[in-house]
């Protein structure tokens, strides 16, 4: 028997990569987004208890995915060096990992703010490891649209944790995060296109074919750009707000169209490219002005 | 006299050994972490840990 898999070779970086981090930072962000803009206000250290919970929870999720997914990880660039792949965590570490993580992330939650929002993380964690990872990524060029509701929870969460409820204005942020996962997830999707027929993820572009998810991104981003816009349109976030998200709308819809419009070589992939990190812009400035805004100006003024 | 078994079994590398002390600290410092989480709370909260909202 290979000694990695009797002996553990992690370290606690690796388990630290298996909570993949990058994607952490934007569930705590919007989720913060939440916990601040969401009326009646907690007890700073509870909202930070709060937050700390549902980026655990959003971690933990990202640990199960990893542990499904090593054997198609290891097919792809992107991911052959993740802590599984790679030989340094054993599978089953993954998984022990991503379950404690998840039980105790929901327990905590609950305790410290409500079994609402408990129960919502604990949905969300369903969500991406048993629905999006086992079931959808391997299945439908869909996978990533449903699957973004996974990643759009977190504000709604941050919101349930501070009333105890669910509104109109915590769902326009879900709304906005789910809207926004196709076009940005598919611009990578164009650039590793290659990765993803190797590891036999039906990807929009390894299904459908490149065109098809050209008009697809124009498609979603010429919705998202009013929908990055209904916080205003709704009255819950101001005039400032209102431009930032008219341009940035327009920023996507342009890169979108140049991502229609370059369909061949180097210039497609640098539309491609241009348009995936502008999207994560775009989403880091909307939530922003939403916390300034809303959140820490309201409370000053 | 009884005859103890001479396999040593899986013995560490001073690598693996170095790894597996680094994990037993990131628990240690995660579980104090919990506990202090626990404490914080129920300062925090008061009464009021008793009382449950669905």
């Amino acid at each position: 028997m290979n000694r990695s898999a009797l002996v553990s070779q992690a370290e606690p970086r690796d388990f630290i990569a298996l909570l993949k981090p990058r994607v952490m930072s934007l569930v705590v962000f919007t989720a913060l987004t939440g916990i601040v803009i969401a009326p009646g206000g907690v007890h700073p250290v509870l909202a930070a208890i709060s937050l700390l919970c549902i980026a655990v929870g959003a971690g933990a999720s990202g640990a199960l995915n990893m542990w499904y997914d090593a054997d198609i990880d290891a097919l792809m660039g992107r991911t052959a060096t993740r802590p599984i792949p790679a030989g340094r965590v054993t599978p089953g570490e993954a998984l022990a990992f991503g379950l404690v993580l998840s039980v105790l992330s929901v327990l905590v939650l609950g305790l410290v703010a409500n079994w609402l929002a408990a129960g919502l993380l604990a949905f969300t964690i369903f969500f991406y490891a048993v629905v999006y990872t086992m079931w959808l990524k391997r299945w439908t060029p869909q996978n990533i649209v449903v699957g973004g509701a996974a990643g759009a929870f977190p504000p709604m969460i941050g919101w349930a944790a501070v009333t105890g409820s669910v509104s109109l204005e915590s769902f326009v942020l879900f709304l906005i995060i789910f809207i926004w996962t196709p076009p940005h997830f598919w611009a990578l999707a164009l650039i590793k296109s290659e990765d993803y027929a190797r590891a036999g993820v039906p990807m929009l572009p390894v299904a459908c074919g490149e065109a098809e998810t050209r008009r697809q991104i124009l498609l979603y981003t010429l919705l998202l750009a009013p929908v990055g816009m209904a916080p205003w349109f709704l009255g819950f976030a101001g005039l400032t707000y209102g431009l930032v998200a008219a341009v940035g709308g327009l920023g996507m819809i342009w890169l979108a169209i140049e991502i229609y419009r370059r369909r061949e070589g180097a210039p497609a992939r640098k539309a491609s490219g241009r348009m995936f990190a502008f999207s994560i812009l775009y989403l880091f400035a909307l939530f922003a002005v939403l916390l300034v805004e809303q959140g820490v100006l309201a409370r000053i003024l | 006299m009884v005859d103890h078994p001479t396999e040593a079994g899986i013995v560490l590398t001073p690598e693996e050994k170095r790894r597996q002390r680094q994990r037993n600290i990131a628990i240690a410092f995660a579980l104090a972490g919990l506990c202090v989480i626990f404490w914080i709370v129920t300062i925090v909260k008061g009464a009021a840990i008793l009382q449950r909202p669905m």
